[in-house]
Parts: C-alpha cells; structure tokens; sequence
C-alpha cells in the first residue's frame, strides 16, 4: 500500500469558509490532486490486463477483490510523457458517479486541505487541448496544485465503442 | 424506497404475485376437471386477499374488477352456480386480467379500462343469472367506516349504519323502538342474542355484516337494544352499549348461527334460542368477563330457556372477512407450501459474488501450496481438501438459492396460450411437465420471451386448423406441451405441439425466393429446419396478429444462445414439432477453455467450440491478401487470429503448432479462430464487465483466474461476426 505515514498536516486558515480535502499525487514531476470523497482506496501496482480496441490511456483491468476495475493510466491520459509502470506505482481506485475507476499515478504526495477561495479556475490561456482535465489550480508552499475534472478523466462512451 | 407506504405497497404487489400464481394454479386445476370446494375456495381467497390489499391501496379499479370477480366466485363456492367450462375459460381470462390490473397499479400505468370492463360485464352476466337463482342477493362489499355515535342513538337506524343497501332486512324504524314483549322463539324460529363487545368494533368487524349474514338464513325481526350510559364516564367504555336481539324464521340449526359468529368469538356475546329444544347458554370464551350473559340485555327480556350449547371452537378471532360461509378447512390448506423467506435479489448478488470470490481465493490458496512442495498427506494439503469440499458445497447451496422452479413462467406460457388460441380461433390445450424443475432466476426471466414467441409460434404455424385437424382424424383440440427437466448437468426445456410438423418443402421455396439458400442447394430435412432460425424468415402465408412481428426463431435462437444455451429443432410430418433448449445450470459459472493469446490469457466458452485442430502449414490457404480460409474435410472455413482481432498483436503469425479453435457462432456456420496455446478447460465464474466498463466488442465477460488476475471471456458470436465482414464472403467465393 502506501505511504500516507509522513502526512504533514497542511491545514490553512480556518476562520474562513468550509475546508475542502484534496489527495494530492504526482505524475512525472507535476502534482495533480483529486477531492478526497472521491477517493475509495489507494493500491499498489498489479499488472493489468488489457482490453481490447479500449483507448490507449485504459490500461487494462485488474482485480479489485472480486469486481472488474478498470485502470486509467493518468499520464497518458494528461498527455504527459509515458512510462513504464513500476511496482512503486500506485492505483487511486476512484468513485466517479456510478462508476468506480483506477488511475495510475505515480505515487501519492500528501492530503491536503484547502477552501474554495483559495481555488482558481485555469487561466485561458492554459485552456489548450490537454488542459480540460483542470479544473482549477491553487498555490500550495509555492508548489501549483492541479485539481482534475474526474468526469472528464474517465473514458467517455464514445471512447471505448473507438 | 425512503416512503414507508411505498416500501408496503412493494410487498403488497410481491404478495399479488404470490396469490396470483395461487389463483391460476387453482383455475387451471378446475380446467383439468377439479371441481372440489377446496379448490374453489383457494382461488376465492386468492382473489378476495388481493381485493383487500387493493383496497387498502385505494386501488379503486383492481377492487372493482376483484370485486366482480370475487362475487362469481363466490356464487360457485356456494354451490348457486354451476362451474361450467366456461365458466373456467372465463376466469382464467380474469385472472389474467387481474394480474394486467396488478402490473399496471404497480407501474403506475395506465390501464385500458375497456378490456377490464368488458370482462366484468361478462362476470355480471353470471352473477345476474346467480342472483335469480339465490334469495339473497350478494353482499355489497365497500369499505365504510363506523359510526358509533349514530348506533347509540336512540331509534337506530339502517340508513346510518352505512350505505350498503339491505334490502331483505324490514327497515328498523318500522320495527317498535320499544322493547318487544318478552316472547319465547316459536318453533321454526332461531333467538339469536347479540351484543357486540368494544374488542368486536376495535378489531375491525362490522356488526352489519353479521346481521346480513343472520338475514341469509331466512326473514329476520331485528330488536336493538340500548344500554344508554349512566354517567359521564361510561361514555368512556367504547361502543358496548348497543345489542341487538333477532327471531329468524328458519329452519336453520343454531349451528349455522355459530358459524356466522365464528369470526366474532371472543369479541361478542351472542347466544342462541332454538324454537324446538332446550336451548343453553352460549359461553364463547373468557367466561369470567362476560359472565354476566344478561347485563347486556335489558331486564325484561325474558328468561329463556336454557339456550342450546353451540360452543364454537375456541378460534382466535379473525380480522373481519367478507364471508357468509366462513372457510375454516380451507385455511389449513392454504399454508400447504413450505415456508419461504423473501430476499432482495441483490443480496443474494453479493452473497454469489463472495462465493465466487472464495472460490477464486481457494484455487490461489491451492496453487500456493503446490509451489511449496508440501507432501500430499501433510495436515495442510488434507486441510486444503476439506476446504475445497466445502467451498464446492457452499457454491452449490448458493447457486440453489438463486435457482427457482419454472413453474411461474409456464403459468405465464398458459396464459400465452390462451390468448394466442383466441386470437387464431383454434382450440388449443396446454399441458405442463416438470414444473417444479429449478433453473437460475435470471435464466427464468430471460427465457420469457423466447417461450413466449415460441408458443405463440406453434399456436399460430404449428397447430394446424381445426378443420385440418379433424380431416386428418386428430383431436379437434390441439395440444401444446411444456416440459422441464434436468439433463446430464443442464436444464433441458421442451416446447412441442402436436401440429402438422414443419412444411419443408414450403419452407425450402421460402428460403429459395428470399435467397437465404443457393438456387442448387440439396439440404437435407434437419438443414432445412435449421433453416427457420435464419434471420427474416417468416413461414405464415398471411401475417396474422400474432405472429410477422419482424422477429422470428432468430431472435430466439439469439436469446437462448445469449444464455449460454443451445436449441434443436425435431420435427415429423403429421405428428409434430418439438424444440428442445437446453441451458447451463447457472448463470454465473461457465464451461470455459483457458487459452493463451500474445501473452494474453484468454477465456472460449465451451459451448461455443466445435472442435480444436493443430495446423500444419498445409491447412491454410491464402485467398487474397490478408485473407486466409482453413481447410477442414473439405470445407474452407474463414480464419481469424485472436491476437490481431483483439487488437494484442498486428500481423497474423503462422506457427507449426499454431492452435485452431473451431466455432460455431451459429448454426451451420463455422470459423476457425487461431490462437496460441490451450491452457486448461475448466469451470470460471463470470463477472460483469459492463456495468463497470462498459461493452467491449469481442468481449463477453471476464473472469478472475487462480492466480488472481483477470481473464477475458471471449464473446464467440461477436468475433465471428467481425470474421464475416470481409473472410466470409471470399470464403463463398472460393467454395463455389
């Protein structure tokens, strides 16, 4: 599993208004985030097995205790540079509506704790083909965070009749 | 499912359900000649439950029409009508109904009144011609609240007790107020003393009732009593202030009088004077609290003498039934079946899927032990073998949990039946075998439709015209006939009629005028019977309202095979046709073969292959470019390569000892699928991938393997398609 041990507590402000929190993980070397309801469990990597005509970025599923799950590789889904997956990888297992997903990240950074204020949506010019995923930025301790669009992450229907 | 009401109204339409396939298995039994009381009475109970339910519901049509229904009934449960076949014919026809009247108050839907109201006007025909015959007219039944405050008046009258008319009872304000002089019951008359108890009015019951069932027996002189409240806080004691004292002139027995007040024992003190014989006191129950038979009765009634002893049995009182013959065997009868629990069906999903899931563990539990090279009677590998034991033993019981007896769905193929063999005026009999065969409740539901375009097709095509069938020295009444029946593992459905057979000749030019077949085709018959699962065939002369709906046994052969099931079709001229399906035990394990593709493991449900072959270079033939066709026996056969269909590797790779798995999407079509390694063939348990991917084409299911990771479940229909789009055709090319 991982290692959530040196979670540092990064809790901001709370006089102000409700407190939102974020699982953040890194691709390569961005930090993207997700809401932390959303989040079902955090796995270590186990090879899939892949579907076929599925989308590149699908890759493949694997076990979850007895149901299917399919795993959603992030990095080639952000059309990031691809890799390899590693055992030091990681599947966010996700909740998204009805359905329930794997997102292969890197690793998992931090939880982290923030208002809506502190959020931004992504500035136009950010707004190119690769950016829809973003749905808003914020500034942590210097570092940008990435909040994603988990309905636009996951394959649409019309991606996996492709 | 957060409303209350609505959570009891689910079990209410759950329970409809029940008592409608008790209904129909009542009526199909007077069908078949039973004509007992018992029989009568389970279909009147059935019917009468699901009009109370209904009620409750304020589901004002269905209590209607179970109202009319009920009352027909009724007629014939007290012998005032004669069941005819008719008669049985059209209750059939109701309960039918009914149960539309139930699926249309649970849906919400709409309902055509104009069918419903066309059967209770032929239901009121036979009431009517009851009515005749009966003195007493039938209970109106309508639910109607008590007032008590108008009872205690001090001149009672008819009119308040409710609105149902009671036109045999002399009104009662024609009756002197006044207590009628002290008179002793003359011979022929019945003294019937009684005074209702709060318990009687609390619980439900509705003296009126009792009263009218009293006026059955003969013509009823009806003295009330009232006992008016001596203070303030008598008016505290709930509605024990009103008796009633009735003189009937009958020859009923007192024990008829008994039987009237079985409902209210215990919650009434009612005694019984006969005009003839020493009559004693009535004690129904709780002696010491109503000791006082008297109180009740004001003073100057007379001492009578000694009522006589009508004890009635000691039954626990019985929330208050529409009935002037109240049931008492019946009741016991009723509860003939075993007790059931009823369980949400997605519970039993999950508890199927944690089995499958121990299942799974276990094989990689087994697996382990055998990498670790523990000798064989070591205490662990003899723990393992129990444990398999009962994982086996678990997965069946579970597997059993989901199983349920046809029977429910040949009820429905009866009704199929019936209104098919309306519809083409033929007269038509179906009778059932095996009912009690148990498959998977998916398999149950999913079976449905085929049944029913299958009956409808034999009622329509198969069972020839009456005429016919008398000019042939047949039965003037066609039989159909379903059968059930577990088979060397699997569950075999028969659906036969007794009908002229296939026309295969007629048949033959069909498919010759719509192409289905070359012009020069020499088919032999069984080919010829294949082909009526082509798809867009169509054999009726005239598209009849039934069947030439654009599917045909196609759509069935589909549907079967989408259950993992194979049909045949058998067939003698002049005798008859028979279908027989034959269907896997269980949904949710499949006969797979595990193979290997591009280093991908991969799962062929068994039914599908026809037969394996290792290829040596000479067996395929290149076509064209890119096209390749096996030769087997002769017959060039389209080939596929897994690897490339999938999409796992790009270019088809001849090896030596390539693998050629033969399957046989459909009937009389075949294609060669290549693949690399055989595996092992063994039991997998299904798991859907759709609901949390979505549809893959090629793909049917997966499956979690020993090791625990998942396989695909290779959908054989949907890759053979996808071969004949471009193979098949040069293929026909070539063999031609």
């Amino acid at each position: 599993m991982t290692n959530l041990s040196e979670r540092e507590n990064v809790t901001v402000d709370t006089s102000r208004a409700e407190q939102t929190e974020f699982l953040s993980f890194r691709i390569g070397e961005s930090e993207y985030s997700v809401e932390i309801m959303a989040v079902r469990e955090i796995r270590g990597w186990t090879r899939t097995t892949s579907l076929p005509h599925a989308p590149r970025f699908v890759r493949g599923v694997i076990n979850l205790r007895g149901t299917v799950l399919p795993v959603v590789d992030l990095a080639m889904r952000l059309g990031l540079e691809e890799t390899e997956p590693e055992e030091r990888n990681v599947i966010i297992v996700v909740d998204v509506g009805t359905r329930v997903m794997g997102l292969r990240v890197d690793a998992v950074s931090d939880i982290l704790s923030f208002t809506k204020d502190q959020l931004q949506p992504p500035p136009d010019v950010a707004t190119s083909a690769k950016a829809p995923f973003v749905k808003a930025l914020t500034i942590l301790d210097d570092r940008m965070v990435r909040l994603l669009d988990l309905e636009v992450v996951l394959p649409t229907g019309d991606e996996i009749a492709a | 499912m957060s409303d209350p009401m609505q959570e009891i109204m689910a079990s209410f339409f759950i329970e409809c359900e029940e008592l409608h396939e008790a209904l129909i298995d009542a009526l199909q039994s007077m069908a078949d000649g039973e004509h007992d009381a018992e029989t009568i009475n389970v279909a009147f109970r059935a019917v009468h439950s699901i009009k109370g339910g209904a009620g409750a519901f304020g589901l004002d049509e269905l209590v209607a029409f179970a109202h009319q229904f009920e009352t027909v009934m009724d007629a014939c449960r007290a012998g005032d009508l004669e069941i005819t076949d008719d008669l049985v014919q059209l209750f059939l026809r109701c309960g039918d109904m009914l149960s539309d009247l139930i699926r249309c108050s649970r849906d919400g839907e709409e309902f055509d009144t104009a069918a419903s109201e066309a059967l209770i006007a032929e239901l009121s025909t036979f009431a009517a011609e009851e009515s005749e015959e009966e003195d007493a007219p039938e209970i109106d039944f309508q639910p109607m609240t008590l007032s008590l405050d108008d009872l205690g008046g001090d001149a009672p009258d008819a009119a308040d007790l409710g609105s149902p008319s009671l036109p045999d009872l002399p009104p009662l304000d024609n009756l002197p107020v006044a207590p009628p002089e002290p008179e002793q019951p003359e011979a022929g008359q019945l003294l019937v003393r009684f005074k209702p108890e709060p318990e009687l009015y609390e619980s439900g019951n509705e003296p009126l009732y009792l009263l009218k069932s009293l006026a059955d027996l003969g013509q009823c002189h009806i003295t009330p009593r009232f006992d008016p409240p001596k203070s303030v806080d008598d008016l505290n004691s709930f509605g024990d202030r009103l008796a009633w004292e009735i003189r009937i002139d009958t020859e009923a027995t007192p024990a008829a009088v008994n039987e009237i007040f079985e409902f209210a024992t215990g919650l009434c003190h009612f005694e019984v004077v006969s005009g003839q014989s020493e009559p004693d006191v009535v004690e129904p129950s709780e002696p010491d609290a109503h000791a006082e038979l008297s109180g009740p009765v004001p003073e100057d009634t007379p001492t009578p003498p000694p009522p006589i002893v009508a004890a009635p049995d000691p039954v626990p009182p019985k929330p208050a039934q529409k009935s002037d013959k109240p049931a008492a065997p019946a009741a016991k009868a009723a509860t003939k079946s075993s007790p059931t629990v009823r369980v949400d069906l997605d519970r039993i999903e999950r508890l199927v899927n944690l089995v499958g899931e121990l299942v799974i563990n276990q094989a990689m539990l087994s697996q382990s032990i055998a990498e670790e090279n523990i000798p064989p009677n070591s205490p662990v590998s003899a723990g393992l073998d129990e444990f398999m034991q009962l994982t086996r033993n678990i997965q069946e019981s579970v597997m059993m949990i989901r199983a349920q007896p046809v029977k429910s769905l040949f009820q429905r193929m009866s009704r199929i039946v019936r209104e098919a063999s309306a519809a083409v005026d033929k007269s038509v009999r179906l009778t059932t075998e095996g009912e009690t065969t148990e498959i998977d409740k998916t398999a149950i539901e999913s079976l449905a439709d085929p049944l029913t375009h299958m009956i409808r097709n034999a009622v329509d095509h198969g069972l020839e015209p009456t005429e016919t069938r008398i000019a042939n020295g047949k039965p003037r009444q066609g039989e159909i006939r379903l059968a059930a029946a577990h088979r060397s593992g699997r569950v075999v459905i028969e659906v036969s009629d007794d009908g002229g057979g296939i026309n295969r000749q007629k048949v033959l030019n069909i498919a010759l005028a719509k192409g289905l077949v070359p012009e020069d085709a020499n088919l032999s018959d069984s080919e010829i019977d294949q082909l009526l699962f082509l798809p867009g065939f169509s054999t009726a002369d005239e598209v009849s309202s039934l069947s030439g709906r654009g599917v045909g046994m196609d759509v069935v052969k589909t549907q079967i095979t989408a259950l993992g099931g194979r049909i045949a079709i058998e067939s003698t001229a002049g005798v008859g046709t028979k279908f027989t399906i034959s269907l896997p035990l269980t949904l949710a394990v499949l006969d797979g073969m595990v193979v290997t593709v591009a280093g991908e493991t991969l799962v062929v449900p068994l039914n599908a292959i026809v037969e394996t072959l290792s290829l040596t270079e000479n067996d395929l033939r290149h076509v064209g470019p890119g096209q390749v066709v096996l030769c087997v026996r002769e017959k060039f056969v389209p080939v596929l390569d897994l690897g490339k269909e999938l999409g796992y590797r790009s270019a088809l790779a001849f090896e030596k000892d390539t693998i050629a798995l033969l399957i046989s999407p459909e009937e009389g079509k075949l294609v060669a699928v290549l693949v690399d390694t055989i595996e092992d063939q063994r039991q997998v348990v299904i798991k859907g991938l759709q609901e949390s991917y979505g549809r893959v084409r090629g793909v049917a299911a997966a499956t979690i393997l020993g090791d625990g990771k998942i396989a695909l479940i290779l959908d054989a229909s949907d890759i053979a398609a996808s071969a004949a789009g471009v193979t098949f055709d040069a293929t026909q090319k070539e063999a031609s």
